[in-house]
């Protein structure tokens, strides 16, 4: 078989993820197994030793994610996957990544919750404890994939943001997704861009962990460079604030001025990390936004109405956090009705109508039934707000 | 006597720790059996959970690396697979390595990866100001044992051993040298091992339970302390009170890291 053909495969969202961590260099995977993101771990497992790379099977969850982060601490691209309970167990550490500025991968594939709820149905509820799962102020980047080979994009570019801005990143897959099989090319390697953290140019005497790279003196919400353990720097990482020396501090000014730079290297750079995609929203009078598997459901809604004549559109979150707030603003120049299909009780709905200002009547459109949208739902209320 | 100055980042001294704690003794052993070994501090990375004990690596000039409650040996594991070349060296208290972090302990002495780990055992929990801990002893007053502590303790060493470290043995901030051979022996040891160093806390222990102040404590450590040659031809009675320290146990076993390296080189033949 060519490796052109070798690319033409059928798969499943969890295979393409795995694809996506390993073109993007990924190494270092740790998990622990849970339904439905077993397969991650379970390809992980084949894949990682042929390539030199490392997968353990932790303890725990919460060790899985701690051995991320100190594998990613000793210089490897490193990731783990769970599902909804373990997403939960793994929040603390976490936080800790996002403090410390460790990069790391984090794919919580969403299962029916709270609680155990319903390991092997598909759910969408865990999109505010992938923005707020952790104590405290901290920055998210999560991206929600819609089909298999997104899957394998948004993986790659997890870990490119990841290794970008020294900060978690969270793959917001769902069940529907992880498990469909669809068939997908992949890109040849050789091709896709791949990024790795920014490195320290000083020597290790002017080294400061935390502290800006020459040329971003004052720049909000820079990312500093990142040497790897037992390359000479010998530095100090901590999950207490801390200051550009990487040590604990008391200092007011210190805390505040850390806790704004790692939030500020998201907010900086909403424009670059907010990816949307649209259908037919330009003229639309009646916007459906949705993500992840209800958006497969919403598109074809939104092409019926179209062939019938109601002027609705799709406006797709590919990245969810951020929010997209100016893409739903923008959206509301034609659109005057929101209508937000999402499996869970209405979490993105909320915040559509917090970027909306008034601007548009929202629709929620919940579905907890452990069952997929169906076009003709969503269509049914197209038409109802037509 | 090695000047132990230049493994410490002295600007940010003093320690956190009170006066009369152990912990500062402990910690001269670890770095005493370090220069003896004759480490690299470039190739040293210690990390530590959340505690008294915790903070000891900020102090440290290594690769440091202070983690969440409990999770030093998850986050050293991880890295321990990254950088093979690292000796990684675990310093952690009783509440974090014996409680919230036993999971971790257990494991990584099942897979004998290579860390060493030094518990710095002071049997309570300092930092929140005096709760007990698995290692405080049954009767015992804490802060959340007022009427006396109603729970049994660990042996922390029977518990690694049992779990599979191929390392174990306990020393006293008392008798440092002593102490200070054992960790030597145990970085030395390839796999994983697990030294309890038994510390005192005067001021959240030793005060509520009518101890004394430090030197008390360490008076205490060296009139109950036997060594485990001696403890051998001792009754269980005569040891009621009493604490044994020396080299438990050492065996050979497969590596984790190594036994996991084979696998990719096995891999790489094709086989």
């Amino acid at each position: 078989m060519s490796a052109e053909r070798a690319r033409v495969r059928l798969m499943q969202g969890n295979e393409a993820c795995v694809e996506g961590a390993l073109v993007a260099g990924c190494r270092f995977y740790a998990g622990y197994p849970i339904t439905p993101s077993t397969e991650i771990a379970e390809l992980m497992s084949e894949r990682l030793p042929r390539l030199g790379g490392k997968f353990m099977q932790m303890e725990d969850e919460i060790g899985s994610m701690a051995a991320v982060i100190g594998a990613s601490l000793g210089g490897l691209k490193a990731m783990t996957a769970t599902s909804g309970p373990g997403f939960s167990l793994k929040q603390e550490n976490i936080g800790f990544a996002a403090l410390a500025e460790v990069p790391c991968v984090v794919v919580d594939v969403q299962r029916v919750g709270p609680s155990t709820g319903q390991p092997t149905s598909p759910a969408q509820g865990d999109v505010m404890q992938a923005r707020w799962g952790t104590h405290g102020d901290h920055p998210a980047v999560v991206l929600c994939p819609w089909s298999v080979r997104e899957t394998f994009d948004l993986t790659l570019r997890a870990f490119n943001l990841a290794e970008a801005l020294r900060t978690p990143v969270i793959l917001l897959s769902d069940e529907v997704i992880a498990h469909m099989r669809e068939k997908v090319e992949l890109p040849d390697p050789a091709t896709v861009k791949v990024v790795d953290r920014p490195r320290p140019v000083v020597p290790p005497s002017e080294y400061k962990p935390y502290g800006p790279a020459p040329g971003d003196e004052g720049r909000e919400g820079y990312v500093p460079p990142m040497a790897a353990f037992g390359e000479g720097y010998r530095y100090h990482v901590t999950g207490l604030f801390h200051g550009e020396d990487g040590f604990p501090t008391g200092n007011g000014e210190k805390s505040a001025a850390l806790l704004r730079r790692v939030n500020a290297k998201v907010d900086t750079r909403r424009s670059e990390l907010i990816q949307v995609a649209r259908e037919s929203l330009d003229d639309a009078e009646i916007a459906v936004v949705a993500y992840g598997c209800s958006a497969r459901s919403a598109v074809r809604a939104v092409r019926e109405a179209r062939a019938r004549g109601i002027k609705a559109g799709l406006l797709r979150l590919v990245t969810i956090w951020p929010f997209a707030d100016e893409a739903i603003q923008e959206a509301a120049r034609t659109a005057k009705v929101f209508i937000v299909p999402e499996m869970n009780l209405g979490q993105v709905a909320r915040e559509v109508e917090r970027a909306l200002h008034g601007a548009a009547r929202v629709v929620p459109l919940p579905r907890v039934d452990n069952e997929l949208f169906t076009p003709d739902e969503i269509l049914a209320r197209i038409t109802e707000e037509a | 006597m090695p000047d132990l100055s230049t493994y410490f980042r002295t600007q940010h001294m003093p320690t956190i720790w009170c006066a009369g704690c152990g912990h500062g003794i402990v910690l001269g052993a670890v770095l005493r059996a370090i220069d003896r070994v004759g480490l690299d501090k470039d190739r040293v990375a210690i990390v530590s959970g959340i505690g008294c004990a915790s903070r000891a690596p900020g102090y440290l000039d290594f690769n440091t690396l202070h983690t969440t409650h409990g999770r030093g040996l998850a986050f050293a594991t991880g890295l321990k697979m990254a950088r093979p070349d690292l000796k990684v060296i675990v310093v952690t208290g009783d509440g974090d390595l014996a409680a919230i972090g036993g999971n971790h302990l257990i494991h990584a002495a099942r897979r004998n990866i290579d860390i060493t780990t030094v518990c710095f055992n002071n049997e309570i929990y300092g930092m929140t100001s005096g709760q007990f801990s698995p290692m405080t002893p049954t009767t015992r007053l804490a802060t959340t044992a007022p009427y006396g502590n109603v729970e049994r303790n660990f042996d922390l060493c029977e518990l690694a051993k049992a779990a599979g470290a191929t390392f174990v043995a306990r020393g006293a901030a008392f008798y440092a040298r002593p102490l200070s051979n054992l960790i030597e022996q145990a970085i030395k040891h390839k796999g994983f091992s697990l030294v309890e160093a038994v510390s005192q806390c005067p001021t959240y222990y030793g005060r509520r339970n009518k101890l004394g102040a430090g030197a008390d404590m360490l008076e205490w450590q060296r009139t109950q302390a036997v060594t485990a040659e001696k403890a051998a031809g001792m009754k269980p009675e005569e040891l009621a009170d009493r604490f044994v320290i020396g080299k438990f146990y050492e065996a050979d076993a497969p590596e984790y890291v190594e036994e996991y390296d084979k696998l990719i080189q096995r891999l790489k033949g094709g086989r």
